[in-house]
């Protein structure tokens, strides 16, 4: 734990940190949103000839073009702290590991939802969808967002400082997020077809995929700082 | 007296190469000591180590009274390192790195700006990213972000760098305050004529070990 007050106030000083970098850089609105949209665009042309099919995979598309545009996210988030010797200055600073493991996930949690909503609107207008169960829809995206953004800091700090990390990260973070995928895309199929009291126990199973990647990840922060 | 450094037999690998291969030094509280010596010689690493940043593979170091080898993180909030990288966020303007780092360090945003004008570091610059800054210019401000920490070891490696004329003398002089004031100063210097002036002592070192050491300057001594 750091002198200035701990765990919560390290948090804080990370997430502002990368929120100022994130509006001083503009690679989320400049490069992720764009690309974002573009695949959600090739989806939509490569999909149109049959709007059913569309239709049916609008949840899945979604969370799909969600997960690509996070793992570009994460990307530029941990090679920020791998440049100019950052992460040894992170090491010396005192700050608690868990603060900046907690900090990075915030801003990360916060620009991907920034960014779902931005693609909200794009999947309406773009694959003619219509949001009934937005309650549902709105717990969805936040605690599928924690869980990408908590799995997701812990293998960006893994690759941070490895040469071969654009590719490695998505190779190591997908499979781990396929269960965030499926429990999201069901979640958001059930509360399009107005069913959403049963969408619910998917939220509920979000719930504890982001609870459990958020406390390994304050553990395990630590030793990947170090190691890094 | 009891040493700031003391490193007995420290043998530290990068990967599997020896970069101290067997170092045996103390350094005393208020001293100002050179390290000297050919590039590769290990002197970033011995300053890594001091830091707690490496780990010894065998051997002793004890640094501000903490045993790094049981806990090297111990020491780290206590220990100020200017390194070849700039420990500083490029996108983020002067004012917002010396913030964020004065705030990690639990130092106050007022010490990082004092730190700055300590530096020279002009206010017309204080809003520019530190990308568009020049090399000195960034030098200042990665120094800045360092004696805002308030540390009791410094560990310079190549402070000089970069720097003008007027910036070198204020290196030296920050130095020799930091002495005068009770903190311990190991740099590491290839700009012999200089920084010879500026220290109490310096030892060379090559291969990963201390070939030989100068000893302490009277005439210098009194002068700082």
């Amino acid at each position: 734990m750091s002198q200035s007050g701990g765990v919560l106030s390290d948090a804080v000083l990370v997430a502002r940190k990368d929120l100022l970098l994130e509006r001083r850089a503009k690679i989320g609105i400049g490069q992720v949103l764009p690309f974002a949209i573009l695949v959600l665009l090739l989806f939509a042309f490569a999909l149109d000839p049959d709007r059913g099919i569309l239709k049916l995979a609008t949840p899945g598309l979604f969370w799909v073009t969600v997960l690509f545009s996070a793992v570009l996210t994460l990307q530029r988030s941990f090679a920020l702290e791998a440049e100019d010797g950052i992460l040894e200055a992170l090491r010396l600073s005192g700050m608690s590991p868990a603060g900046i493991y907690l900090g990075k996930v915030t801003a990360l949690t916060i620009e991907l939802l920034l960014l779902e909503a931005v693609l909200v609107l794009g999947v309406a207008v773009l694959y003619d969808t219509k949001f009934l169960g937005i309650p549902l829809l709105f717990a969805i995206a936040l605690l599928a967002t924690l869980g990408i953004a908590g799995a997701g800091a812990v293998y960006g700090a893994l690759a941070a400082r490895l040469r071969s990390r654009e590719t490695l990260l998505p190779l190591l973070l997908l499979p781990l997020l396929a269960p965030v995928l499926i429990a999201a895309t069901r979640g958001c199929e059930v509360s399009l077809e107005r069913e959403a009291m049963s969408g619910w126990s998917w939220a509920a199973l979000l719930g504890i995929f982001a609870l459990v990647y958020l406390t390994l990840g304050s553990f395990l922060f630590r030793p990947l700082l170090e190691d890094a | 007296m009891s040493a700031i450094v003391h490193l007995r037999s420290a043998v530290a690998l990068i990967g599997r190469f020896p970069a101290l291969a067997g170092v045996n030094l103390d350094v005393h509280a208020g001293e100002i000591l050179l390290l000297r010596g050919p590039n590769g010689a290990g002197k970033t690493t011995l300053l890594g180590v001091c830091a707690g940043l490496i780990g010894l593979s065998t051997g002793e170091a004890v640094v501000l009274g903490e045993d790094l080898t049981t806990n090297r993180r111990a020491v780290r909030r206590r220990v100020g390192l200017l390194g070849h990288d700039s420990f500083l966020y490029q996108d983020l303007s002067v004012v917002e790195n010396l913030d964020f780092w004065s705030r990690a360090a639990a130092a106050t945003v007022a010490d990082g700006r004092a730190a700055l004008d300590r530096l020279g570091v002009a206010s017309r610059l204080f809003e520019l990213p530190v990308h568009s800054l020049s090399a000195g210019q960034r030098r200042r401000v990665s120094f800045a972000a360092m004696i805002c920490r308030r540390p009791e070891l410094w560990l310079l490696d190549e402070p000089h760098a970069g720097l003008d004329s007027a910036g070198r003398d204020l290196v030296d002089g920050l130095m020799s305050e930091a002495a005068t004031s009770g903190a311990t100063v190991l740099f590491a210097s290839h700009e012999l004529d200089r920084a010879e002036h500026v220290a109490h002592r310096s030892v060379t070192i090559s291969g990963g070990v201390i070939l030989d050491e100068t000893p302490p300057s009277t005439e210098t001594r009194a002068d700082s």
